[in-house]
């Protein structure tokens, strides 16, 4: 499995798109750094990018490595390898270069511009992990509609809409939701809400360390224990863990079923 | 005022030149504070040698100087009231006072002045207080350089560090009040001014009005308070240059204001509350110069406000900047600088092109849902945001910064 990932790692990095999506973090950072001359305030407008446009370049990257890489794939399925290192090997390798070129986008500019002597690095390190952690269930979550879906355009279909429907219909629905049944007590429903969300759910573990004074301004039991202490934090985690592991485990098994 | 002031320093100059001072220590001839007030005469100075005294309800029925060396311990060992002033031109100097008696029925406080004029109570240090330093129907006081740290658990157990009922011109700087309910307490007391006070940690309101008009309160500093500072009921009340920083909870604010009329606030920093300014029924106030800096709600209008002015304020990174709970708006905005702002100024006048709405589509949701307010900074919440403002249906409409400024406010 190691030697695969490090093919697809090296076969990444020595593409042009990890360059450009480095490139693209770099001068994002760069730019907000230069705009905002101030760093937390830069880190509350990289944190809007971040929980959009990480799942988004996840999941298109994904599949469409998948897809090109469909013929190297199949060369290697006719070795004598097990199946879910040949798979992982790739996923990992996706994942990895992606979150390397967050990370190296990202972080170069900030430790230009003062990180380490700056009290954002708390918020900034905690952005970098659930931008690494999108990175992960993203790939993943492409992965799997990759290998369910033998027509390209079928899965890059797929792959949009899954990203669509988490970064956007879904809090419409969740919002629908909590109004719609506004008479009853909501707090366990909308913490449960942003469970199932990936998205939704790096959205708040940023909350809680940027809008904390705001959300406790909500009078509620588990709202404040969730919010209050590092309750939220952990739980938070513990869940994102939860979202790369489910997708991982699915391709290990479609993987080892599927007819090439 | 300031005449009345030098009359009155004079005469206690004029008769301290003829007074006696008296000493009081524990192995003196007079080893109690009661027995030295009770020998001493009018305008003597009696001082406290360094030591711990172990007396309650000591009545001050003459003008006297009490001044502690050295800060002197008076310890009221729980059982009621320490000093009573009832006697006008009564100095109380370096004390510190310790165990004030708790009752359900009275009042009692480490200091009290009753029905008197022209007291001075300065270096205090109380500790393991009911009430701090109660002023009652008293008329032309100091308070000065006083700490007073409680140990307050709960809000009807205990008191208010510095209270003024009835009491009109007492000037109240430099003190550091935390610990206790309120922190400052002004109740149909007209005509104060309170100055460079710290209060912080109090349980309930770091300053709390009710039912006094024409104070001044500027330079002050509260922090962390239960529920912040509320002023309610008054009118022509001035705030200037306080800040207001960190209280955090369901009903904290960093300022309450509560059937508030004509009043100025001006220069003030309000600082990761959970609700900046939170206005009810107030009419005709100014708002100007304010900084609002990464709380929660800069300001919450809840109702019958009308015609106050919001001028040249810097609003910065705070989640809401305003909210309203109704279409109707009588408020105007003008000049100030918003961070969420996103508009240009092609003319480079420093006012941006298009006019500002402060109110967003998701405050009015959140008013309305409370539980919303995790869905905070999503994308689909910035869409409906988006065209909530391009045509507003929910919020008020007429709610703009006509003029909303490119950069910072600086004054």
């Amino acid at each position: 499995m190691l030697k695969i990932l490090k093919y697809s790692f090296f076969d990444l990095i020595r593409s042009r798109w990890s360059y450009v999506y480095f490139a693209f973090y770099l001068l994002l950072g760069i730019v907000l750094l230069f705009l905002n001359n101030d760093l937390s305030k830069a880190v509350i407008t990289l944190m809007n990018v971040i929980i959009v446009l990480v799942p988004l370049i996840g999941t298109i990257f994904g599949v469409m490595y998948y897809y090109n890489s469909k013929e190297f794939t199949e060369l290697l399925l006719a070795q004598p390898l097990k199946r879910s290192s040949i798979f992982l090997g790739q996923y990992l390798g996706v994942a990895l270069s992606l979150s390397m070129s967050l990370i190296l986008g990202l972080g170069i500019p900030f430790i230009f511009y003062g990180l380490f002597e700056s009290s954002a690095i708390w918020d900034f390190s905690l952005l970098l992990v659930t931008g690494v952690f999108l990175t992960l269930i993203f790939t993943a979550l492409a992965f799997n509609i990759a290998l369910s879906n033998e027509n390209k355009i079928k899965g890059f279909g797929y792959a949009i809409l899954l990203w669509l429907f988490l970064a956007i219909i879904y809090d419409g629905i969740f919002l629908m939701t909590l109004v719609m049944f506004e008479d009853y007590p909501l707090d366990k429903l909308s913490l449960v809400g942003t469970m199932l969300n990936p998205i939704d759910l790096s959205r708040t573990l940023i909350l809680l360390k940027l809008d904390i004074s705001a959300l406790l301004g909500y009078t509620g039991a588990i709202f404040k224990q969730f919010f209050g202490t590092n309750f939220g934090l952990i739980v938070s985690f513990a869940m994102l863990t939860i979202w790369v592991v489910l997708p991982v485990l699915r391709i290990v098994f479609k993987s080892r079923k599927k007819d090439f | 005022m300031k005449n009345l002031i030098v009359f009155f320093s004079t005469i206690l100059m004029a008769s301290t030149t003829m007074a006696k001072t008296i000493e009081v220590c524990n192995s003196c001839n007079i080893s109690s504070l009661k027995t030295a007030i009770s020998q001493a005469k009018d305008f003597d100075t009696i001082i406290v040698k360094k030591g711990t005294y172990k007396e309650y309800e000591i009545s001050v029925n003459k003008p006297l100087v009490i001044i502690g060396k050295n800060y002197p311990v008076i310890d009221g060992e729980l059982k009621g009231e320490i000093f009573t002033i009832i006697s006008d031109n009564v100095t109380i100097d370096g004390l510190f006072i310790i165990n004030v008696g708790t009752s359900y029925t009275e009042d009692f406080a480490a200091i009290r002045v009753r029905k008197s004029k022209n007291f001075i109570i300065q270096n205090v240090v109380l500790e393991k207080l009911f009430f701090g330093i109660y002023i009652e129907k008293s008329n032309h006081g100091k308070v000065y350089h006083n700490k007073i740290i409680g140990d307050a658990v709960n809000e009807y157990n205990s008191g208010n560090g510095i209270q003024l009922w009835y009491s009109n011109h007492i000037e109240i700087e430099h003190n550091y009040v935390e610990h206790v309910r309120d922190g400052i307490y002004l109740e149909f007391s007209d005509d104060c001014l309170i100055k460079n006070n710290v209060s912080a940690e109090n349980l309930r309101y770091g300053l709390h009005f009710m039912f006094s008009n024409d104070d001044v309160y500027q330079d002050n500093t509260f922090e962390n308070n239960g529920a912040g500072v509320a002023v309610m009921f008054s009118k022509k009340i001035k705030m200037l240059n306080n800040t207001f920083k960190e209280n955090w909870g369901t009903a904290s604010y960093g300022m309450l204001l509560k059937e508030i009329n004509d009043a100025e606030i001006i220069g003030n920093t309000f600082e990761e509350n959970t609700i900046g300014i939170n206005i009810e029924g107030s009419n005709r106030i100014v708002y100007k110069n304010n900084d609002f800096l990464n709380n929660g709600w800069a300001i919450k209008v809840r109702g019958a406000c009308y015609a106050n002015s919001f001028v040249e304020n810097n609003f910065l990174y705070n989640s809401f900047d305003i909210s309203y709970n109704s279409k109707v708006n009588d408020n105007v905005f003008d000049r100030n600088y918003w961070s969420n702002y996103t508009g240009y100024d092609l003319d480079k006048d420093g006012v941006g092109d298009v006019p500002y709405r402060p109110v967003k589509l998701f405050s009015y949701i959140v008013n309305r849902t409370p539980e919303t307010i995790i869905l905070l900074r999503s994308l689909f919440i910035d869409i409906i945001d988006f065209s909530e403002k391009v045509s507003p249906v929910f919020t008020p409409d007429n709610l703009l910064d006509n003029n909303p400024l490119i950069k910072n406010n600086t004054w």
